[in-house]
């Protein structure tokens, strides 16, 4: 399906190249360390800048693709999954990624959340949760903590937020981690297992809307007084250390992870090795292929027609 | 399609007696599990083997476990335009059967029952009545333990004989399709076949009703449905993505396209939801494939946000609606072409499209290949408007110049220079796929916010209203190459019956009925509904009534949509509206009466 573009020495990737219109966000958003370790991370791996495909629905922190020089598409609310499903399903060959807040990934788009996660396709998903609604202006999230003041709350919000990694664990996703816009390297770190992860990976980042929420994630930020706190992975040493240590491939240890108390921990709550619906729907494609020999598609729609004479 | 009127259909054996006949409705109406579509697809199958015409008419009963339900097939030596109004043989497998459909059956008409179920009105000399126990003479055939399962088959037999069908040609057919269910099934299914075949009919002893053969010639047509017809266009047109959601009537082109497609390469995906479909078939395209989506009714409103992200981001999208009775969930299994004025307008904001509807069930292929044909052209989306009627009948048609009309698609990924641009205000949509390289350094993004040529978001007054007129004018601009709108019967007349879509038969029919009598009417289906052809102002004119007639109600202001639409583009008087929603095709006598009441 790929078509060759092939020129004699890949140019290399640099943060310059990856840099395109100075993003439009308010001074001090955490969504600007965002794309700045995304532009890190990309630098380090090297990845074909032609290859890249950033994708995103409505929100602030949805005008992402705009900030990064590579293929973007701006999309509507809630749908940025299903349509990067549709392009790394058709495109096999590209490097695909989405963002978007937590309102457009957990309430207007949380059902296709839920299905490109069973269906575990090859893509990336950064959600920079602020716990509100940036871009229409304080109104409540469905991760807005109970009793968080908006427009649409204005005595404390009252309904129970979604639990991002129970959520994301219970839907099937291959690869949940956690994350906060203000430890550059963790989130680095992060995103670059999360890209070679081959599946549905998803990182929550914890990213500031010092405009409508400041301060919302202070308690796991060590410059404003508190605890960043991450998770200790198994090393499989056979010490007895190791013993307490997280199994990511556990699923009810994830889900213990997620039920511990704010502000909670932060790394890689769970990892699996699943086939992804893109290696499944290719083996049928070439079982289907091979059994009908290198017929054009003339030739397999004359077969169509004889059948039905 | 010829433009003639003088192959008029012969009307209807005259009366009952045996000898050639040329033309013959006949129903079959029991429960959907005694198999009785069954019966018609082989008649159908036979039809387009012995070029004959042919159209069929089915229910769809309301539960899935079976229930009351109907096959009418049409066939005829001559052009077949509708399913029939009424029944010349009845075929009533219970008393249900026959209560419900006795009606149906014109004067003179034959009515076979199965003497051990039904109880005909004796009294009734309107029709003929002929018993035969059809469920006890199954079992005796096929021995105890096959119940009654084979009444159809035998059936098929009995009809075999009655109208002189080629019974080679039906043993061969029975053989294709019960062969793969095993030995057994297809020794009982050629021994209920056999048991009808010699069966003598009381009454009808002796009495046969040779249909005829069509004109000598091509007699390997192919007899299918508009949705199958319409999936394969869609193949020959060179889409190989897509994604949708199940839903009666669309769904069986997706599955159709869910296990064709991987034969060449493509997928088609079964989504969450009709947003998440038209949404990822949106990403496919976007990765540089022509691909489609689909749905009815209630799913075509979901897609409808999406919808217009397609024109705004000029994408190219092919988006299917089989139309249903609405609306809400209406009558799912009815038809109706109500969805006209949303597939146009539909989606918040100016979002112009292209519209297309088939005519008939080979109309629904070629529609297919034009679709994918435009959606190239113009990069946006396009819809094909077909309905209930046309997803579910069989008709035969002669197979299509596939080598001519197949398009192998290709990913176009090659570099794009510096001066690449997506948008330009006076050019055609230039679109760079990711794995694009871009000589210039700078990467695109799609956007449905307004934008400027680069793509840019830029919602300024000016900007704004030049991109608007971009998108209108590069779809106004594909009518300058549609072929010359054709008209039935002469170019001018008193009377002009102006259609859309599936009620091309029955309004053609009516047309040649009128023309009989001597009454100056013609007719014609409009297949490009937006934009619409530039001819149809000089082809009114030479009309003194323009009737539009269309399944969709009157309205706050007394007109259907498409006569709406008309009125609106030619402010003539003279287009009026004939409208209705029952839920069923049009009836020819009822297209008559409803002409002459509006002129007279
Ligand atoms: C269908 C639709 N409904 C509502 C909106 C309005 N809207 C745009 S963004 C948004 C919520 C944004 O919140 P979030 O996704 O958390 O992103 P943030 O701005 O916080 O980054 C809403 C309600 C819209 N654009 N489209
Ligand atoms: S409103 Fe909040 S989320 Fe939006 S850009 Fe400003 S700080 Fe960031
Ligand atoms: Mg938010």
């Amino acid at each position: 399906m790929d078509s060759a573009n092939t020129t004699a020495e890949p140019e290399k990737l640099t943060k310059k190249a990856l840099t395109a219109d100075h993003p439009t966000w308010c001074p001090g958003c955490g969504d600007f360390a965002v794309l700045a370790s995304f532009y890190k991370t990309l630098e380090k791996l090297q990845i074909p800048q032609e290859k890249i495909v950033t994708i995103a629905g409505i929100g602030c922190s949805s005008r992402f693709p705009y900030f990064v020089n590579s293929h973007g598409l701006h999309f509507i609310h809630g749908r940025a999954l299903p349509l990067a499903s549709g392009v790394s399903l058709s495109r096999p060959d590209l490097h695909v990624f989405a963002f978007g807040g937590d309102g457009d990934g957990f309430s207007i788009g949380g059902n296709h959340l839920d299905h490109a996660a069973r269906k575990n396709v090859n893509l990336t998903y950064v959600i920079m949760d602020n716990f509100v609604y940036g871009l229409t202006k304080k109104q409540t999230s469905p991760t807005s903590p109970l009793g968080f003041k908006t427009k649409t709350d204005p005595t404390g919000a009252i309904d129970q937020p979604v639990n991002p990694m129970k959520k994301l664990v219970y839907g099937g996703a291959t690869f949940v981690a956690r994350t906060h816009a203000t430890q550059v390297k963790h989130m680095m770190a992060m995103f670059e297992r999360a890209i070679k992860h081959e599946g549905f990976s998803v990182v929550e980042v914890l990213s500031e809307c010092v405009i409508f929420f400041p301060g919302a994630f202070d308690q796991a930020n060590p410059r404003k007084g508190g605890e960043f706190v991450t998770i200790e992975e198994k090393k499989w040493d056979g010490t007895p250390e190791d013993e307490d240590r997280h199994d990511v491939s556990d699923n009810s240890a994830a889900f213990a992870l997620a039920n511990e108390e704010w502000p909670g921990r932060f790394g890689v709550y769970y990892e699996t090795d699943r086939p992804t619906k893109n290696k499944l729907e290719q083996r049928w494609i070439d079982d289907m292929q091979k059994k009908v020999g290198d017929a054009s598609t003339a030739d397999l729609l004359k077969q169509r027609f004889a059948a039905m004479k | 399609m010829s433009a003639t009127a003088t192959s008029a259909p012969k009307s209807n054996a005259d009366d009952s007696s045996s000898g050639d006949i040329t033309d013959a409705v006949i129903r079959f109406a029991g429960n959907s599990q005694d198999g009785i579509q069954t019966i018609g697809g082989f008649l159908a199958k036979l039809a387009g083997r012995s070029a004959r015409e042919v159209m069929t008419y089915m229910t769809i009963p309301s539960t899935i476990s079976g229930g009351a339900s109907i096959f009418q097939v049409h066939l005829a030596s001559g052009e077949v335009l509708s399913s029939g109004d009424e029944a010349d043989f009845l075929f009533a497998f219970y008393q249900h059967s026959y209560d419900a459909h006795i009606s149906s059956l014109r004067d003179g008409g034959i009515l076979i029952y199965d003497s051990d179920h039904v109880t005909p009105d004796l009294e009734d000399k309107r029709v003929r009545q002929v018993g035969v126990p059809i469920t006890s003479t199954t079992i005796e055939a096929l021995g105890g333990s096959a119940k009654d399962r084979g009444k159809n088959i035998l059936v098929l037999g009995l009809v075999t004989a009655l109208f002189q069908l080629d019974r080679s040609k039906l043993v061969s057919l029975i053989e294709g399709q019960f062969k793969r269910k095993g030995e057994d099934v297809l020794r009982n299914a050629m021994v209920a076949f056999d048991a009808g075949y010699a069966y003598q009919i009381g009454d009808l002893h002796g009495e046969s009703f040779n249909l005829k053969a069509g004109a000598a010639g091509d007699t390997d047509h192919v007899t299918t449905d508009g949705n199958t017809a319409l999936a394969l266009g869609l193949i020959a047109g060179g889409v190989r993505f897509g994604a949708a959601y199940p839903i009666t009537p669309w769904t069986t082109i997706m599955e159709h396209l869910r296990s064709e497609l991987p034969k060449h390469g493509g997928l088609f995906v079964q989504t969450e939801d009709e947003l998440a479909a038209i949404t990822m078939a949106l990403g496919m395209s976007y990765a540089g494939h022509l691909s489609m989506t689909g749905s009815s009714g209630p799913g075509i409103s979901l897609k409808m946000e999406a919808l217009g992200y397609g024109t705004m981001a000029e994408l190219p999208l092919i988006i299917v609606n089989v139309q249903r009775g609405g609306p809400s969930t209406g009558l799912p299994t009815s038809v109706e072409q109500s969805d006209l004025m949303q597939a146009i307008y539909g989606s918040h904001g100016d979002a112009p499209r292209v519209v297309l509807a088939p005519i008939n069930v080979e109309d629904c292929f070629h529609v297919a290949v034009e679709a994918c044909k435009l959606a190239k052209q113009c990069s946006a989306p396009v819809f094909i408007l077909t309905d209930q009627a046309l997803a579910t009948r069989i008709e035969a048609f002669p197979e299509p110049d596939l080598e001519q009309i197949v398009i192998e698609p290709t990913l176009a990924t090659e570099t794009r220079d510096e001066n690449f641009v997506p948008y330009p205000l006076d050019g055609e949509t230039r679109h760079a796929p990711p794995g694009t390289k871009m000589a210039g350094g700078k990467y695109p993004v799609v956007t449905g916010l307004e934008h400027d040529a680069w793509g840019h978001p830029n919602g300024s007054p000016e900007m704004h209203q030049k991109m608007m007129d971009r998108r209108r004018n590069k779809i106004i601009k594909l009518a300058d190459d549609y072929p010359v709108s054709e008209v039935f019967g002469d170019d001018s007349g008193d009377v002009l019956l102006v259609g859309w879509g599936s009620t091309w038969g029955p309004i053609r029919e009516a047309t040649i009925r009128a023309r009989e009598k001597g009454l100056a009417y013609s007719s014609m289906s409009i297949r490009h509904l937006n934009p619409l052809p530039n001819d149809l102002g000089d082809i009114f004119a030479q009309f003194k009534h323009v009737i539009v007639i269309e399944m969709n109600d009157r309205g706050m202001y007394g007109y259907g949509q498409l006569a709406t639409l008309l009125r609106a583009k030619y402010a003539d008087p003279r287009i009026i509206s004939i409208t209705k929603t029952d839920g069923l095709t049009f009836k020819i006598k009822e297209i008559l009466q409803r002409v002459e009441t509006l002129i007279s």
